[in-house]
């Protein structure tokens, strides 16, 4: 199976100069703050979950083309099309046309507040005990992925040591996939520039990662 | 196609296609329109990087809470009020006359919404997340940032669901300054760490 996330961008060349912005500017069309509202809306349906969504946007072939939000939306309208939500042509009439598949929930106005301040933790309880212990050395896999996940590739196949042991949270890539949460241990990993960029990298650079234990090998 | 051109060339086209993905998700019930204005609401108005900055002028003020943010920032945070979506596990990282810290997230756009709101454009986009990880110094210089050359840098890529946030270094000439004082001296960047803390002649603000 083949899966490319074209969003996984680390340490690539060429996407030029950065623009700075002042705080503030949050949006740069009159339909940006909508988007955001829907993806967000829609997201607490529970149609999907969050990784699902992650998964969907960072395939898009024209990732690197579209604005962020531009982004949001088509990823949005693909995952409602998908699973019969939305129609094509109902967009073009700008009314629905059919039936609705029930979902979850609906995020009222009134709950707003309360969903935002609670959030959605993504610690489980442990089940076993971490495979690892801070300061030890580890080596990242280094793999070609079929799916979501959160080992970028510039961080695969790398050795490095293990600075935090950050509980155990859901696992991105089986949760994307619809595979359940298969929870795992999550650990900060730290690289040193040189390990991940070779000789003549900024001197004093180091780089850390959240892996999931199975991103793991001991060394 | 800079970010510009594609914002003028796209409004019209965008613009019908959201209002109309709206409309028909609320004909659905999938959606409650008022719910999307509260939303807006929050990030536009309410939810912000003054929050982080309250955070870090309090780390500053208060050594006991400049403990406790750094031990279990999530707590910390949320004894001021600021916790939930995108901020359920925090890391507060202390930057020092040794170490700098600056936080990215390669893979799409994490970002610690409680304490900084939204993510700026920059943050988004793949120059900064391309480049970060690898030439942190050359992209420091882009936001107009020197550091000395025995400074070690540290990039924490956000992989996961952990949230960092950076504790910027209290700027000289701050003494008698108050919380609120402090806390507008903290920049949305500084907090990120692609930016310092300014200088008490300005303020962010």
């Amino acid at each position: 199976m083949t899966y490319t996330s074209h969003a996984d961008v680390g340490g690539l060349p060429d996407f030029g100069r950065i623009t700075p912005e002042p705080e503030g500017k949050l949006f740069h069309a009159p339909w940006e703050p909508r988007a955001m509202g829907l993806t967000v809306a829609m997201g607490a349906t529970g149609a999907w979950n969050l990784d699902m969504a992650r998964s969907a946007r960072e395939t898009l072939s024209d990732y690197r083309l579209l604005s962020y939000y531009e982004i949001w939306i088509e990823a949005l309208q693909n995952m409602l099309e998908a699973r019969g939500m939305l129609h094509s042509d109902e967009v073009v009439a700008r009314r629905s046309l059919y039936p609705a598949p029930p979902v979850p929930r609906t995020l009222k106005h009134a709950e707003v507040s309360a969903v935002f301040a609670k959030g959605a933790s993504t610690e489980r309880p442990v089940q076993a005990p971490a495979l690892f212990g801070t300061g030890q050395q580890v080596r990242t896999i280094e793999v070609q992925f079929g799916h979501h996940t959160r080992l970028p590739r510039y961080a695969r196949g790398k050795q490095g040591s293990i600075e935090r042991v950050q509980g155990v949270h859901v696992l991105p890539d089986s949760n994307s996939q619809g595979l359940g949460e298969q929870p795992q241990w999550l650990y900060t990993v730290v690289f040193d520039g040189v390990e991940l960029w070779g000789d003549g990298t900024t001197p004093g650079l180091k780089v850390s990662i959240d892996a999931f234990e199975p991103y793991l090998e001991a060394v | 196609m800079s970010a510009e051109d594609h914002e003028h060339s796209e409004l019209g086209e965008m613009d019908l296609r959201v209002r109309a993905l709206e409309t028909v998700l609320a004909e659905k019930g999938y959606i409650d329109p008022a719910a999307l204005d509260a939303i807006i609401d929050t990030y536009q108005t309410r939810v912000g990087p003054r929050n982080g900055a309250r955070v870090v002028a309090r780390a500053w003020s208060d050594p006991n809470y400049r403990e406790w943010l750094l031990q279990d920032a999530t707590a910390a945070i949320a004894s001021l009020g600021y916790s939930g979506r995108q901020g359920e596990h925090m890391v507060a990282l202390e930057n020092t006359a040794v170490r700098h810290n600056m936080v990215v997230c390669t893979l799409c756009s994490c970002y610690p919404w409680p304490v900084l709101g939204l993510p700026p454009n920059w943050y988004k986009s793949t120059p900064y997340r391309s480049r970060v990880v690898k030439d942190p110094r050359g992209v420091l210089m882009e936001f107009g940032v020197t550091l000395p050359e025995e400074t070690e840098i540290r990039v924490w890529d956000s992989t996961a669901e952990i949230r960092y946030l950076v504790i910027p270094r209290r700027p000289e000439g701050t003494d008698g300054l108050d919380e609120e004082a402090l806390a507008s001296l903290v920049t949305r960047d500084s907090m990120i760490g692609t930016g310092l803390a300014l200088a008490p002649a300005r303020s962010a603000l």
